[in-house]
């Protein structure tokens, strides 16, 4: 695929100014190209053409432009560079690096600064992996470049012809640098540019079986997501949706991890960038930050390249899944992108659909959560892009249409619940509302990785707590000493699932993680008193009796032990004493 | 300057302009009247054929024979080191009688976004004497934490009680206030610039006032030039600086109204779509900068309608803000002052401001504990109303005495009453001490024992 189109007008002048959107005439030019407006050349893009009128949406403030200021078109898309130098990286939503901004312009953000999103100059260590002669194809690996403690993969491009390797060298190289050449004289350098709004070709879209294990109790054990799966995050603000979205990127088992701050807070992003680096990935024991790219428009930023944040941050994603990695993406809040689309498109004057947002919501929406997956790449490799997107609906209320149309298209839904998370009951996430469609295919995981006990254990907890939404609202009308002897067992059971399993401190450094060995055990704990308390229950022990088992009352202190296993031996050991006491004595 | 007089048509605050040259977009623009006076506007949308202009003031006595000057740069502030302890007009002119502002600089009121990467990480713990919020709902330099409030709530009170009493412990830094006052009412501002008089912290403040009555339009750029300001005292001057801004409602209402003017497509109950975007170039503007001294920490106040937290205004408000204290009608029934309803409030910077280092190293446990415990008894209220107390098991009955003496006692204090954080945590631990130990299980073992008063009693009496 070429990137380049025809060129012939290419110099216009502008019409009309008013805020992000501008209209420029004189210009040849197709949809989604890249032109530079006024005399400052901001980064614009082409959004409408309507007749000799061509509508650009601009990325940057158009404060003092004025008509019949120049606008200069491109002729090229929207493009990322990918090669080695993106990971440890921190973008605006259109890939120009905030540090070389700083340098450039200062603390604050000003306008009319280009910054290539790869250092140019630094130089790299390359090492061919094939040799002279060898045939390779589009998505072919040839070599590779040691990025951080990631192995960078150096690909054929997608859209360049596959042939023979007439030469390659080893040796270090800057990223214009061309590496290798082909007999159809292709040169093929450490760094390939991909238009943003086209997904990356894959060889074959495969179907998800291995869970995207994350340390989070609540989503390894009850709602897992696959990797190369989808997940929504919806929740009123204060509900813990950006720390649950943080937790993901700190902790989840994926190789690499895209974080795109959209339309969010300023001192968030700075929270991410002071932490990450301190952080230790579980796995390598190296500073998170080297294996996670960033990318922050924050909501201050302007609007039109918040829209265009997301496209970049899933370009990224893809690039380095088709080196055969996996990579999750976080994208918090998908909500401000969809009013960063509807801001444009209502200064487009176009016909709104439902609250204003575009009738394409939907479509750009679903369009965009497709680009993940676990796939087989144009190498033969297997790679993955898990897409966890936070939604921000507007008072709470998950009726309103970017949660509606989120839903419809993923496949796991992790309910953030304002009431738990006033009582502080974190992560947030509500237990009854949040499900996830990737049970069945993981199943023969966890079977196998985890315990054959798993799957019924899992299924065993969700029923309890099941049961007691439904006797919370027979307490509700009538106090709960008023339940029978096995229900007040059950309450209590449920009260250990949510207090000890779900219930999880992000900030305590043993808690922040837990291990799915750990979560089994911790649960079988649990499953070994309600089993001992429902046996005395029918053995004649009463309900107070059973409650007031001290060694059950040790169970939480097992979180924020990290060898905890001779701590829970002695209290599973106690639990039979104090039971066969009780069993006695009836 | 070039002057037009091709006014074509005057809608609202808008006022539409012919056959100009090319005019930039955001300009400023004087209108001359036929007596001379100049009313201020700015360049909403601009072509060859037509320029749109927002007028800040009333458009009263504009007229097609009116003068338009474009002055060819966007709206400025003159800033200066005497603007502490001047009182201004919503507009940014001086109002006290005083002589003009000597402008040291003249900075655009928009502001630039500080870049993610240059921004300071906010740690710094501010006390601000309120137990509800020391205690709970931390506030940290650099933070925005609005007030949510509703019509007839003392949210007034409280943001004089903060704004009197904030202090960093053991630091002795510059230290100022910017005061924007929204459509609020002469006897409000008042009883803002009478505290401000007593207390002697007019000295260090800089007071803008557009009032009920000044012309809503004027709203849009009163916090803008209030932000400009602060901004040149924190990072020009290196002060560190509260902002007040009070009532972002209006603020609202007004960003509403030019919409509607505009005939723009509306988003929820009218407000424009992009009044996200707007509030966040308005609360984006706190935070820290590495390697500059001072710091803007917001407290924007807005009163909910209908004492609706889904209402748009604070709905986008809590979205940028870094938490909220929420105002509660019922514990201000109840006299209980400050009525901060804690469940509903949050800081989601309190973990970079607490903890070993910063106030304690029990602060947060003992925070999540309350928080849990209080939230437990207050949902016990309801079933008690309908089974009554003697339904409840021994447990219940705990926990919902709990909720009464945590509102009696760590929420109510008075209107002066100054607490440092060990008061805070003292008061929490005590109210803890009435639950049974075991029951205390956000807490780990080894904090109890060197907290909870039973150990330390027991600890004092056996040494």
């Amino acid at each position: 695929m070429k990137t380049e189109k025809p060129k012939s007008d290419t110099t216009g002048v502008l019409k009309r100014i008013a805020g992000p959107v501008v209209t420029a005439v004189g210009i040849d030019a197709h949809m989604y190209d890249v032109v530079k407006v006024g005399n400052e050349e901001l980064m614009g893009e082409v959004i409408k053409i309507q007749g000799e009128n061509i509508i650009i949406q601009v990325y940057e403030d158009t404060s003092g432009i004025r008509p019949g200021e120049p606008v200069i078109n491109t002729g090229l898309s929207l493009a990322v560079e990918l090669g080695p130098g993106l990971l440890t990286s921190i973008y605006d939503g259109i890939q120009r690096p905030l540090s070389v901004l700083v340098d450039k312009m200062g603390d604050f953000i000003q306008r009319g600064v280009s910054a290539p999103g790869l250092d140019h100059a630094k130089k790299w260590e390359f090492k061919p992996l094939v040799k002279e002669g060898a045939s390779v194809a589009p998505g072919s690996i040839i070599g590779e470049v040691q990025e951080t403690n990631i192995v960078h993969r150096i690909m054929v491009p997608p859209n360049v012809k596959g042939g023979t390797v007439k030469s390659i060298k080893a040796g270090s190289f800057t990223v214009d640098e061309v590496v290798c050449t082909l007999d159809n004289g292709a040169q093929i350098s450490l760094m390939q540019k991909w238009p943003v709004r086209v997904p990356r070709p894959v060889n074959e879209k495969m179907n998800p079986t291995v869970p995207l294990i994350t340390g989070q109790r609540i989503l390894d054990g009850l709602f897992p997501i696959a990797k190369g799966g989808t997940a929504a995050i919806p929740g009123p603000f204060g509900s813990g949706k950006t720390v649950t979205q943080q937790q993901l990127a700190k902790w989840s088992d994926a190789e690499i991890v895209v974080y795109i701050g959209c339309g969010e807070r300023g001192n968030e992003m700075t929270e991410v960038l002071t932490e990450f680096p301190e952080l230790e990935d579980p796995k390598s024991g190296k500073p998170l930050m080297e294996r996670t790219v960033l990318i922050a428009n924050t909501s201050n930023m302007p609007v039109a390249a918040r829209e265009a944040s997301v496209y970049t941050g899933i370009t990224i994603a893809e690039y380095f899944r088709d080196m055969g990695y996996d990579v999750s993406l976080m994208a918090d809040s998908t909500s401000r992108w969809a009013e960063a689309m509807r801001e444009i498109s209502s200064r487009l004057e176009e016909m709104p659909g439902e609250e204003g947002y575009p009738a394409y919501l939907a479509a750009r929406l679903s369009e965009f959560y497709e680009r993940a997956g676990r796939v087989k790449t144009l190498a033969g490799s297997m790679g993955s892009v898990s897409v966890i997107g936070a939604v921000s609906p507007p008072g709470g209320d998950f009726s309103e249409p970017v949660t509606q149309n989120t839903l419809r298209i993923v496949k796991v839904f992790w309910a953030l619940d304002a009431k738990l998370s006033q009582r502080r009951h974190f992560p947030a996430i509500n237990w009854l509302n949040s499900y996830s469609l990737y049970l069945d295919s993981l199943h023969d995981w966890y079977d196998k990785e985890v315990s054959p006990e798993w799957n019924t254990i899992r299924s065993w907890a969700m029923e309890i707590l099941q049961k007691e939404a439904e006797l919370q609202e027979i307490v509700q009308l009538v106090g709960s000493d008023a339940l029978p002897e096995a229900e007040q067992i059950t309450i209590e059971v449920a009260r250990m699932i949510r207090e000890i399993f779900l219930q999880q401190n992000a900030y305590d450094a043993v808690d922040t993680f837990c291990d799915m060995r750990k979560q089994y055990d911790m649960m079988k704990a649990i499953r070994q008193y309600s089993d001992l308390a429902y046996a005395a229950q029918s053995a004649g022990v009463t309900p107070q009796q059973i409650l007031a088992v001290k060694s059950k009352n040790e169970l939480p202190q097992i979180k924020f032990i990290k060898d905890y296993r001779p701590a829970l031996d002695k209290i599973q050991a106690e639990m039979d004493a104090e039971f066969n006491a009780l069993r006695s004595a009836a | 300057m070039k002057e037009y007089r091709t006014i074509t048509q005057i809608a609202g605050p808008l006022v539409f302009v012919e056959k100009t040259e090319p005019v930039g977009y955001g300009e400023l623009v004087n209108i001359v009247l036929f007596d001379g006076t100049i009313k201020r506007g700015q360049v909403l949308d601009t072509s060859d054929e037509l320029v749109v202009v927002q007028v800040f003031e009333t458009t009263a006595g504009i007229g097609k024979d009116s003068g338009i000057r474009f002055t060819g740069e966007t709206i400025k502030m003159p800033v200066g080191r005497d603007m502490l302890g001047r009182i201004l007009s919503g507009g940014g002119k001086p109002i006290d009688g005083g002589p003009e502002i000597v402008p040291e600089k003249r900075l655009d009121i928009t502001g630039a976004a500080i870049n993610p990467y240059a921004r300071g990480s906010p740690n710094d713990f501010i006390q601000t004497g309120i137990s509800t919020i020391d205690g709970t709902n931390t506030l940290v330099r650099g933070q925005k934490l609005p007030i949510f409030s509703g019509a007839g709530l003392p949210h007034n009170q409280i943001a004089l009680q903060i704004a009197r009493q904030s202090k960093v412990p053991g630091s002795k830094e510059a230290f100022a206030v910017v005061f924007a006052a929204m459509g609020i009412t002469k006897e409000e501002a008042n009883y803002f610039m009478q505290d401000f008089e007593r207390t002697g912290a007019l000295e260090r403040a800089v007071v803008f006032l557009n009032l009920a009555d000044d012309p809503a339009v004027e709203r849009i750029i009163t916090p803008r030039l209030a932000l400009t300001t602060a901004e040149y005292l924190a990072f020009d001057l290196g002060m560190h600086v509260l902002v007040i801004l009070t009532d972002m409602t209006n603020y609202c209402e007004a960003l509403r109204q030019i919409g509607a003017a505009r005939e723009e497509v509306p988003g929820r109950r009218g407000y424009p779509g992009y009044m996200y975007t707007d509030l966040a170039g308005i609360y984006e503007r706190a935070g820290i900068v590495k390697g500059k001294k001072g710091s803007i920490t917001q407290f924007p106040i807005l009163t909910m309608p209908g004492d609706d937290i889904t209402h748009p205004i604070p709905d986008l408000t809590g979205y940028i803000t870094e938490g909220q204290i929420v105002v509660s009608r019922e514990l201000h029934r109840k006299g209980i002052y400050p009525p901060i309803n804690v469940l509903p409030s949050l800081s989601r910077l309190m973990n970079l401001g607490i903890g070993k280092g910063h106030t304690r190293e029990d602060h947060k446990k003992v925070s999540d504990q309350m928080y849990a415990a209080y939230a437990e008894g207050n949902d016990l209220r309801g079933l008690v109303a309908i089974v009554g107390k003697d339904a409840l098991s021994e447990r219940d009955r705990m926990f919902l005495e709990f909720a009464d003496i945590f509102e009696g006692r760590f929420v109510r204090q008075g209107y002066s009453e100054d607490r440092t954080i060990e008061d805070t945590l003292t008061i929490g631990w005590n109210l803890l001490s009435t639950l049974p130990v075991e029951q205390l299980v956000r807490i780990d073992r080894d904090l109890i024992n060197k907290y909870h008063p039973k150990f330390t009693q027991a600890g004092k009496a056996e040494g």
